[in-house]
């Protein structure tokens, strides 16, 4: 199954879910594709006038035109989506690092997509990682167990 | 065209060295652009040639090499310091808030493979709004 994942370039959530046998839903492939579809209309990320469309669909035009970039990005991502695991509030996310408005609209927009979720803090102590990977393994299992029975 | 993707490993290990690990990918001989890195190695190449790779080079430390998918290519000049005129990589800062952690999450995928279950910490509850009015008045009262 296809997982998105929050923070959306976060490796250890990455690496988990493909650990355990699933597809992580992660940033990087989107920009990959950018670099490397042919045909530069507008180096060096390759942005063509196709992408703002897919902001539009979430954000409206009067939205910084920031938000409306990232989330033509974020939007194969959230179409393909089966299940999402979210690390709350992760340090990485504030500040120049990232979009907040962003952010907080991916947050809800995979809330209101109503699919199997899984919600976590980032762990601080071995303990804390301890249930932070058992949780995610545990979740990727159901999933299977779920994706079996249908 | 082929699929092709750039994956990084990030090596967090007290056995294996990023220097180990390029050394066992050369000599798969495989059609891949390696380069190694303070953190790890990173892979480009055809997808199926980089996934098999990257698989043989975790078994030298299967809790201790964490690997993400790319999308610059190395040395891609757009992420590439030297013609960036030096600073960190965009990205740096995730991957080092990350590392930090990468200790902890080894310990935890030995414990999963060992079969232990985490014992469920106890959530703080929050202080009652009738405790505390009572903490207030007992203060006042002391006054």
């Amino acid at each position: 199954m296809k997982i998105f994942i929050y923070p959306t370039n976060s490796l250890i959530l990455s690496d988990l879910v493909a650990r355990f046998g699933h597809e992580p839903l992660a940033i990087m492939q989107e920009i990959s594709k950018k670099i490397k579809t042919g045909g530069l209309d507008s180096p060096p990320l390759n942005i063509t006038p196709e992408d703002p469309k897919f902001g539009l669909k979430y954000a409206a035009v009067e939205v910084p035109s920031g938000v409306r970039g990232r989330m033509s990005l974020f939007d194969p991502l959230l179409t393909q989506a089966g299940a999402a695991i979210i690390v709350r509030d992760p340090v990485i996310s504030f500040g120049c690092m990232g979009c907040a408005r962003t952010n907080e609209l991916v947050n809800f927009l995979i809330r209101a997509k109503k699919i199997p979720m899984l919600d976590l803090d980032y762990p601080t102590s071995e303990e804390e990682a301890k249930q932070f990977v058992f949780k995610i393994s545990e979740f990727l299992k159901s999933l299977k167990h779920a994706e079996a029975a249908k | 065209m082929t699929d092709t993707v750039t994956k990084m490993a990030v090596i967090n290990s007290t056995k294996v060295l990023p220097s180990d690990v390029i050394i066992k990918l050369y000599e798969s001989n495989a059609d891949v652009t390696i380069k190694e890195t303070c953190f790890g190695v990173i892979v480009s190449g055809e997808r199926k040639a980089v996934d098999e790779l990257l698989s043989t080079a975790r078994k030298m430390d299967p809790y201790g090499i964490f690997i993400k998918e790319r999308g610059f290519a190395p040395g891609d000049v757009i992420r590439c310091r030297a013609t960036r005129r030096g600073g960190a990589r965009p990205g740096f800062h995730t991957l080092e808030t990350e590392d930090k952690i990468l200790p902890h999450i080894a310990q935890a995928l030995k414990a999963l493979d060992k079969g232990e279950v985490p014992e469920k910490k106890k959530q703080k509850k929050k202080l009652d709004i009738e405790k505390f009015k009572q903490i207030i008045e007992e203060a006042e009262v002391s006054e």
